[in-house]
């Protein structure tokens, strides 16, 4: 349908507009405004960004132990000798991991999913990173497993399906603890989150 | 006269979509609208006043204004979080697959109380202990009954002949028993013993806690079943996603 659109510009001019136009958040006025702005840009900076494009594909790839994107294989975490190495911190998604980096509080090492277990969506756990995590944990020195999937329904079946299978190898299994954000309104607070906040409230 | 511009009711959330940076598409069963669908905006946000209270298995009031397209949430409140199934992954699990049914059976704007009521007092009866594959199949029953798929239980859907008390046959194509002697003709029928027969017929027209106190063995139980998953494949003409997810709960023995 794109080609048809820009058949009348030449056809490299076309191509890229569709390429553009593939990307999430780009419409065809946008595809186009970019294509032409690359038309008009140095060489220099149009082939760097087409040399960026290509080694995002070429060198980086998932990590073989905890399945992060990495440039070298296993990932700078887990070839970090200063980690600890016996707890393993299970997120959802690679971006999860920036966070919880930036606290600063966590020295050991991280376990990608790549999903949550859906079953309205018919996202099960054949389609998740949980068989290698579970293999990983065979036969390691890895003494605690922090589940930090999302704290929402999906996050929390994730969660209860995990220690079901984790907790039968005699590794300690821990959840991230749920509770009011800071700087948050307890007036706008939902019930589940107060509850689990009240119950898990500490000494000050 | 013109609709109002801001809107309140109860709802019970279906279903939810990632929608952009921190918003979600939600999809409401509500008792006077019918199946709704509205956009929370940063709902994905921590600190959002929406988040925990427009929640899958969540009973809201929730207050929506008018949008071009789609309407928006504007304000919620839960008035039942159903923490205990939550806490539970075979009760969490049945729920969802109870939303999954009625978000596939039902269409946008169309109105249906009893499906409402059924379906918050299925979620209550889930929290309770008690046969939850019982609750779910009762369920399945009453909510054929409120879409008008009830199936034919009391004579064969072809000769209309009352059935007798021996094993017949359920056929999905024409909704209801064929007696042995009609069966011949149904490429699709799958046999009905009188047990099931029998459950089925006191579920079509009990009440739930009645329903829960018949003592069914496992057999009988995985044959009710797989009769109703595959009555409802039909009628969908399609898998119920969270089924999946079920058998392989009962595989693993969790």
């Amino acid at each position: 349908m794109a080609l048809r659109t820009f058949t009348s510009t030449a056809k490299p001019i076309a191509r890229l507009i569709e390429e553009f136009n593939k990307l999430p958040g780009i419409g065809p006025k946008s595809a186009q405004r970019l294509a032409y702005y690359l038309l008009r840009v140095p060489t220099e900076q149009a082939r760097d960004l087409a040399e960026a494009i290509s080694a995002v594909k070429e060198k980086i790839g998932l990590c073989s132990i905890c399945f992060n994107i990495t440039d070298s294989d296993p990932c700078s975490i887990c070839r970090d000798e200063g980690r600890d190495h016996t707890k393993i911190c299970v997120v959802e998604e690679l971006s999860d991991i920036i966070p919880l980096e930036r606290t600063g509080k966590f020295n050991g090492v991280y376990h990608v999913l790549h999903g949550v277990i859906a079953p309205t969506e018919g996202m099960g756990p054949e389609e998740l990173k949980i068989e290698q995590l579970l293999s990983r944990l065979q036969n390691s020195s890895v003494t605690e497993v922090i589940l930090a999937t999302n704290p929402n329904l999906e996050g929390e079946a994730t969660a209860m399906y995990l220690q079901h299978l984790i907790s039968p190898l005699g590794i300690r299994v821990t959840r991230l603890a749920r509770g009011l954000p800071f700087g948050g309104d307890l007036e706008y607070a939902d019930d589940v989150t107060l509850s689990r906040a009240l119950e898990e409230r500490q000494e000050v | 006269m013109r609709a109002p511009r801001a809107y309140q009711t109860e709802a019970i959330v279906l279903k939810r979509i990632k929608l952009g940076e921190a918003d979600r598409i939600l999809t409401f069963y509500t008792p006077d609208l019918g199946k709704l669908r509205a956009v929370a905006k940063g709902v994905r946000r921590p600190k959002s006043k929406l988040g925990g209270h427009v929640e899958l298995l969540t009973h809201s009031l929730i207050m929506l204004a008018r949008g071009r397209n789609l309407d928006i949430v504007t304000q919620s409140q839960t008035i039942n979080g159903f923490l205990v199934l939550k806490d539970d992954l075979w009760r969490l699990s049945r729920g969802l697959y109870a939303l999954e049914l009625v978000d596939s059976f039902t269409a946008e704007r169309i109105e249906n109380r009893p499906i409402f009521d059924l379906l918050l007092s299925t979620l209550h009866w889930l929290c309770q202990a008690g046969d939850g594959n019982i609750i779910l199949r009762y369920f399945e029953l009453q909510l054929l009954n409120y879409l008008g798929y009830r199936p034919q239980l009391q004579q064969c859907v072809s000769c209309n002949l009352p059935l007798q008390p021996i094993d017949n046959f359920f056929s999905s194509s024409r909704g209801g028993v064929l007696c042995p002697e009609c069966a011949g003709k149904d490429p699709a029928r799958c046999t009905l013993t009188l047990n099931s027969l029998k459950v089925l017929r006191l579920w079509q027209s009990c009440d739930c806690a009645t329903a829960s106190r018949v003592k069914i063995n496992s057999q009988l139980s995985s044959e009710l079943e797989q009769l109703m998953r595959e009555y409802i494949k039909y009628l969908l003409e399609r898998e119920v996603k969270s089924a999946a997810w079920l058998d392989r709960l009962k595989k693993e023995k969790l």
